[in-house]
């Protein structure tokens, strides 16, 4: 049996004194949409920034194709095919659509970063037009759009991405979910945090629940959608 | 009308300095959040090289290139040294570090070299006046606004035109959110350390050229209207620093000369500082105000 594209096996990551993760094992097959929900202060941004590697880990280990790339950095993840859309965006916003998108291309070489910087613009038509914006001007939806094409630009397998609904209004809100089923169309592995739990749930292939830097629980997106205990405690005040 | 325009080219040329000390203080600031106080010190090992040179009879042009590069290996060396050791700690922590190596290099100046001025031949034509429209300008002050703005533009077209200037604007903007990009932590952080000493060397060499003279505690002097500067302009702006690099020199020249009574001019900086402090009051971000995330 092949390897998981991405796994993390027992993670614990500390502030100081505080664990914000605790033990946390979970597994992302190739292609596979997996959302990890969860109440404020769960450890779901620290996980993700401990496998992108912002964040150490106190122990544990995180696997890339059955590689441990536990504590490398995050230029190394990105060589490796995982990039992060971090929460609340953070696109620069002194920097314009065309310089946010050249610095995410980084890592690649010249040429590459010229095409994909035409296909984001064929990705993200408004884009075009904002192009020598500075991103600090953009609304909160083609903020998001940006912070996703940025991190398109290194062409990730492994996608993750924090909170990528927050603070967009509702229909915005269908415009960043339209965006994740093309995205998953194009076969992208994705771990996603959301707080829009019965929203994510929907489209997710499976779910992780984390409360108080533990994964309590587990399944696909239907069973989990089922279990009016979890719906009550979590996701009972979330929009549908 | 002759004396307004002489003053304000005397004040440009003081902001000149401060200007590029600032600058190099605002990049490191911003992708370090430190105020880095060994940032004078590029300025005194340059300067002692500069003496080192002079006695052997090398010319000002070579002094020059060998201040430019000896600033800039230093800052890169002091990043490596001492400050990469401290990366990710509190601000404070990395302060009081600064605050060490400026210590560190004016203690081994004053031991193995002397605690005395050590004295070096000025290039003696900056001190010429040229008339220009009728008004009478030392080559000095012409050289200084002239370098000045020539690196200006040079730092603006790496800064907006170049992938490690436009780098290092992501980095100086949000330091974490630069590393999720794919930027080296360690490669930027150099780079901005080069590219400050480089600034730091500009100045130095203008400096020099005026002081012809090295002592071990001129860096910490020379680089306080720098820290100032930079802060009036708002910290971590680079834009901001150059801004208020001028104002800085431009305010002292304007104090001394017209606000000031003679016999009073000994009060320049207290006055600066005054109005300064005014700023501070109506403006306490400082020209530009900088929203900076979380640093490494």
């Amino acid at each position: 049996m092949s390897a998981p594209e991405l796994e993390v096996r027992s993670l614990t990551t500390r502030y100081g004194a505080i664990r914000a993760l605790r033990d946390a094992s979970l597994t992302v097959g190739v292609g596979e949409v997996v959302f990890l929900i969860g109440p404020n202060g769960a450890g779901k941004t620290t996980l993700l920034n401990t496998v992108i590697g912002l964040l150490r880990p106190t122990s544990g280990q995180v696997l890339v194709r059955g590689e441990d790339v536990t504590g490398s950095s995050p230029d190394s993840m990105i060589t490796r095919g995982v990039a992060l859309v971090p929460e609340h965006r953070r696109i620069f916003a002194d920097l314009t659509v065309k310089e946010n998108l050249m610095v995410a291309g980084i890592t690649v070489d010249a040429a590459t970063r010229e095409r994909r910087l035409a296909e984001m613009v064929e990705l993200f038509p408004l884009f075009e037009k904002k192009w020598t914006t500075s991103a600090g001007y953009l609304s909160g939806g083609e903020a998001q759009q940006l912070a996703i094409a940025r991190a398109l630009m290194s062409d990730p397998e492994i996608l993750l991405m924090d909170e990528p609904s927050l603070g967009l209004a509702p229909t915005l809100v269908d415009l960043v979910f339209e965006l994740l089923g093309s995205l998953r169309e194009q076969g992208r592995t994705m771990l996603i945090v959301e707080q829009n739990a019965q929203r994510a749930l929907e489209i997710a292939d499976r779910a992780y629940v984390l409360r108080s830097g533990e994964i309590i629980d587990q399944g696909t997106g239907a069973e989990l959608r089922e279990r009016t205990d979890l719906v009550s405690a979590y996701f009972g005040s979330q929009d549908t | 009308m002759t004396d307004i325009i002489q003053q304000l080219i005397d004040g440009l040329g003081r902001g000149s300095g401060y200007a590029l000390l600032a600058l190099g203080l605002a990049i490191i600031f911003g992708v370090m959040h430190l105020v880095n106080f060994a940032h004078g010190e590029v300025i005194t090992v340059s300067a002692y090289l500069g003496y080192w040179l002079s006695i052997h009879g090398t010319s000002w042009w070579l002094i020059a290139l060998a201040a430019l590069g000896a600033s800039t290996l230093t800052a890169v060396i002091i990043e490596f040294v001492a400050f990469r050791r401290v990366r990710g700690a509190e601000d404070f922590t990395m302060l009081l570090t600064s605050f060490g190596v400026a210590i560190v290099v004016r203690a081994g100046f004053s031991m193995w070299v002397s605690t005395k001025p050590r004295q070096f031949d000025k290039p003696g034509w900056i001190f010429n006046t040229v008339k220009v429209f009728g008004i009478s300008l030392e080559v000095y002050d012409l050289i200084v606004i002239g370098v000045t703005a020539v690196t200006l533009a040079a730092v603006a077209y790496l800064l907006r035109r170049t992938m490690f200037g436009v780098s290092l604007r992501a980095a100086a903007e949000d330091f974490d959110a630069a590393r999720l990009m794919g930027i080296r932590a360690n490669r930027v952080i150099s780079g901005a350390f080069a590219l400050s000493g480089l600034l730091a060397g500009v100045a130095a060499v203008m400096i020099l050229m005026r002081r012809g003279q090295a002592e071990p505690g001129m860096g910490l002097d020379i680089l306080l209207p720098g820290v100032l500067a930079a802060v009036i302009g708002g910290l971590g702006s680079l834009s901001g620093a150059v801004l208020g690099g001028f104002a800085l020199g431009l305010a002292e020249v304007m104090v001394r000369a017209w606000i000031l009574p003679e016999g009073f001019t000994g009060l320049t900086d207290g006055v600066v500082f005054a109005l300064i402090a005014i700023l501070f009051i109506f403006r306490p971000e400082g020209f530009i105000r900088v929203g900076h995330a979380e640093r490494v």
